[in-house]
């Protein structure tokens, strides 16, 4: 185990805004990703349902 | 023996693909959580500090798994667009104009955790060395493609042209790959190859390993959500889209 506390981990060292700035963009885009997606695919479905 | 063997060549077809993207996609899902929690749990929980660049150096788990994915991904929308163009079939083109806006993800998410880990290493966002700016043209030839494929309105002609840029920028792949050993980059060489065991501990490569490929799942989980839109936006006036059980309920 690396972290002592909580708030060490959050720390990460003093680059804490780099590293979580890195993974938090990263999660924004790919949960983005997934939610155009699956809009996109029921905005489709109901289209070509109603004909 | 052939009567055990599997048609592939069935899956060519967009109605056949349709049902089994949708089936697939579920699992590369599950599998890429399931690698991405692993990976993070042994990028931040096992991996020990490192000695140069303390923290910091825990970017790396998703810059070199979104980087790796950047370039694999172009091989393989350049690959579909090639066989498109080539042979003609709907779907292989279908394909490419499905991997690319996840390349494209891929390749902004490189640029962006390098930056954030450049800054403190580097003491500087952005620097114009090979490996940065070579990356940064493979992000302009994903969003070439994509634009080219949306300014054009025959969805056949659009293929065709995405298919000549996909192809001529395939040239800078290796140029990516290369380009930390063929020029004199601030950019570090590779911590990985397959000709000399990696330059770092062992918990680290793990973690690397399973970030890369959970992204890797990730990436065919999006592309075939998004064939599967393509296919219904391509195919909405053909017989099977309309027979389709679950636009019936």
């Amino acid at each position: 185990m690396n972290w002592g506390s909580v708030s060490a981990f959050l720390a990460m060292g003093g680059y804490g805004g780099f590293v979580w700035g890195s993974y938090a963009v990263t999660a924004v885009c790919i949960v983005l990703e997934i939610t155009l997606l699956a809009a996109r695919h029921r905005r489709l479905r109901r289209e070509l349902r109603g004909g | 023996m052939t009567a055990n063997k599997i048609n592939w060549l069935k899956y060519s077809s967009p109605a056949t693909f349709y049902p089994l993207a949708g089936r697939l996609a579920p699992w590369f899902f599950v599998a890429a959580a399931l690698l991405v929690v692993a990976g993070i749990y042994v990028g931040f929980f096992v991996a020990p500090t490192d000695a140069q660049q303390g923290e910091a150096y825990r970017i790396i788990f998703i810059h070199v798994a979104s980087a790796w994915l950047s370039m694999f991904l172009y091989i393989i929308m350049a690959f579909w667009a090639g066989i498109g163009l080539a042979f003609n079939t709907r779907l292989s083109s279908m394909m490419a104009s499905a991997v690319a806006p996840t390349g494209a993800l891929m390749t902004f998410i490189a640029l962006w955790t390098g930056a954030l880990w450049g800054k403190p290493m580097w003491g500087a966002w952005w620097v114009w060395d090979a490996r940065l700016t070579s990356e940064l043209i493979l992000l302009f030839l994903y969003l070439g493609f994509l634009s080219l494929q949306a300014a054009i309105d025959d969805a056949r002609r659009a293929d065709k042209a995405g298919a000549v840029i996909a192809l001529v920028g395939v040239v800078n792949v290796p140029i990516i790959y290369f380009s930390v050993k063929w020029w004199n980059t601030l950019h570090q060489g590779a911590s990985v190859s397959l000709t000399r065991s990696p330059s770092m501990a062992a918990t680290m490569l793990i973690g690397m390993l399973l970030m890369a490929l959970g992204f890797w799942m990730y990436s065919i989980a999006a592309t075939l959500l998004r064939v599967r839109c393509i296919i219904l936006e391509r195919e909405r006036n053909s017989e099977w889209v309309g027979q389709l059980q679950e636009l019936r309920q």
